[in-house]
């Protein structure tokens, strides 16, 4: 890689996605991460029983990420060939995971706000 | 109060992040708006494929005022890299499919004809059409000819037929080469990989191409049933020796047999024979599938208009230039690009990507009036492609040194599935990228 800089990094997104693709995915995974970061002001602590339902739902989110990456790319669990990609794998899996606890986590403050049990 | 302070905290870090991503883009585009030069001059470029559109759209950033004019007869533009992967069934042929236009800048001309004749003395280009360009700057980067007539017996409208691959060829024969080649992964047979005694684009693609065949076989149970020999075209596998070393001992894994020295110069299709050209004589060798990969030469107008080397590769005709900044060694306003460049080794979109800012800075550093400082050090990137979800990230020089990108987290000897995530999913991006003049 020749001048590995983050405008690069950009484009090569873009291209892998195209540009409004990518920018939508930006925005979208902003806006999860905003309203996240605005249920936790808003409420001024963690909800327990919220963050439960989050916790459980992680594994759902890493198998779907770890799938969609194969299935997207042609590959198979059997083509781990070294320690870069075992990280690789579980990198997106935990990637998968935390993100899908926090939109759980936060679909779950914005739409059932008064289900607190705390 | 502590809830105070955290919101606090909080506004002042985004607002510091804020300010620092502004602070970078600004920056960049100040170093973009620094570097114009203001120019008149005339620069014609001859090809508009990988390396002629990336150099036009860096060009155009760098020069205000430049006449910059493309001459190439092709509508179509080919991401080449993507073929093995359309003749392995993994990608369909408009895969690698765009038009020319779709890549270059506003501010350049195209001309949709072929150069007909180069005056290096007189500095003008004639075209197809009868037209005669003008230039103070020209830039060779039309690419090469793959010379199918040099295999007695075969034409292309053979490719997908009677066990016939050849995915060089373009898209719709990259396809066709599937067609032929599952056959072979379902039937099984002798198959046949070849490639030629000249120097050649991508020299991993025929190996790929049989590797990949493999998996395949492997993978539908039919492996047993085929029979597969790499035909090279001399004692070694690859011309990076712990390259070669490293795919012989993954041949022997898998069951690939190298037969060494083995040229094709000829084929039957209807007996299903091919003759191989070997240091012992002519040998025939019956087949059920065969890849064909064509000598490669210089296009005509190159060859014909005084540009190549004299003393070295005779018969391929690539432009005698040097070998660091890539400028013709007896005309000073002309640089080669691409695989027509007279140079031991790159023939790839890799090194595209390296020569491209080498030409660049030559063709500025002259309209400027001030030393060019890029050079370019042979740079080639082949991602070995081993089996269907794993590759190998070769990278190398022209010393024959490895120069992985990633040393120490991505080994440039072993399979891993990052390597192949990357040609997979990155590299077309990064190519397109680069078309584009950003990466």
């Amino acid at each position: 890689m020749k001048d590995l800089t983050v405008n690069t990094m950009l484009a090569v997104f873009e291209e892998i996605f195209g540009r409004g693709l990518f920018w939508a995915m930006v925005i979208v995974a902003a806006v999860i991460t905003l309203a996240y970061l605005y249920v936790l002001i808003r409420d001024r602590n963690v909800s327990w029983g919220k963050f439960l339902l989050a916790q459980l739902s992680m594994p759902i989110g890493a198998i779907a990420a770890v799938w969609f990456v194969l299935f997207m790319t042609h590959s198979k669990l059997g083509n781990i060939g070294g320690p870069v990609d075992v990280i690789v794998l579980l990198g997106i899996a935990v990637a998968g995971a935390v993100g899908f606890a926090v939109l759980v986590y936060t679909a779950q403050s914005l739409f059932r706000p008064n289900t607190e049990e705390s | 109060m502590k809830h105070i302070l955290a919101k606090t905290a909080t506004r002042r870090s985004f607002l510091t992040l804020a300010a620092g991503g502004a602070a970078l883009a600004a920056t960049a585009s100040a170093q973009s708006a620094q570097a114009q030069v203001a120019t008149k001059a005339r620069i014609v470029i001859i090809g508009a494929g990988a390396g002629g559109t990336a150099l036009a759209n860096r060009l155009v950033k760098r020069l205000n005022g430049a006449e910059i004019t493309l001459i190439d007869p092709r509508k179509e533009h080919l991401y080449q890299p993507g073929l093995t992967l359309v003749a392995a069934g993994l990608k369909p042929a408009d895969y690698v499919l765009s038009n020319t236009t779709d890549w270059l800048p506003e501010g350049v001309t195209l001309i949709q004809e072929a150069a007909a004749a180069i005056d290096a003395e007189a500095r003008t280009v004639s075209t197809s059409g009868g037209q005669t360009l003008g230039y103070d700057f020209l830039v060779l980067a039309p690419g090469l000819t793959l010379d199918h007539d040099a295999i007695e017996g075969f034409s292309l409208d053979l490719v997908g037929t009677n066990g016939i691959g050849a995915l060089y060829a373009g898209p719709q024969y990259a396809a066709a080469t599937w067609q032929a080649a599952q056959a072979f992964t379902e039937t099984g047979g002798v198959g046949l990989f070849t490639r030629p005694a000249t120097e050649m684009k991508c020299a991993g693609a025929p190996l790929k191409h049989a590797f990949l065949l493999e998996d395949i076989g492997r993978s539908a149970g039919t492996r047993s049933k085929m029979d597969i020999h790499y035909m090279s075209n001399n004692q070694s596998l690859f011309g990076v020796p712990i390259v070669s070393e490293k795919v012989r001992m993954l041949f022997g894994d898998r069951g690939i047999t190298p037969d060494y020295s083995h040229v094709l110069k000829a084929m039957e299709p209807g007996k299903k024979t091919a003759t191989f050209a070997t240091p012992d004589g002519d040998v025939e060798r019956d087949y059920d599938y065969i890849h064909v990969i064509p000598p490669q030469r210089a296009p005509d107008v190159i060859r014909q208009s005084g540009l190549s080397w004299a003393d070295k590769w005779t018969d391929q005709g690539w432009v005698e230039c040097d070998k660091a900044t890539l400028q013709h060694l007896r005309y000073d306003t002309i640089w080669a690009l691409g695989d027509v460049a007279g140079v031991p080794k790159g023939k790839t979109a890799a090194s595209v990507k390296w020569q491209v800012p080498v030409v660049e800075d030559g063709i500025v550093s002259a309209i400027a009036g001030t030393a060019p400082t890029e050079t370019y050090n042979g740079y080639t990137s082949c991602p070995m492609i081993t089996r269907v979800g794993r590759a190998m990230l070769i990278e190398f020089d022209y010393n024959n040194n490895l120069t992985p990108s990633f040393p120490g987290i991505i080994a440039p000897l072993e399979e891993l599935w990052i390597s192949w995530l990357m040609k997979e999913v990155a590299l077309k991006a990064t190519y397109n990228a680069m078309l584009r003049g950003r990466a």
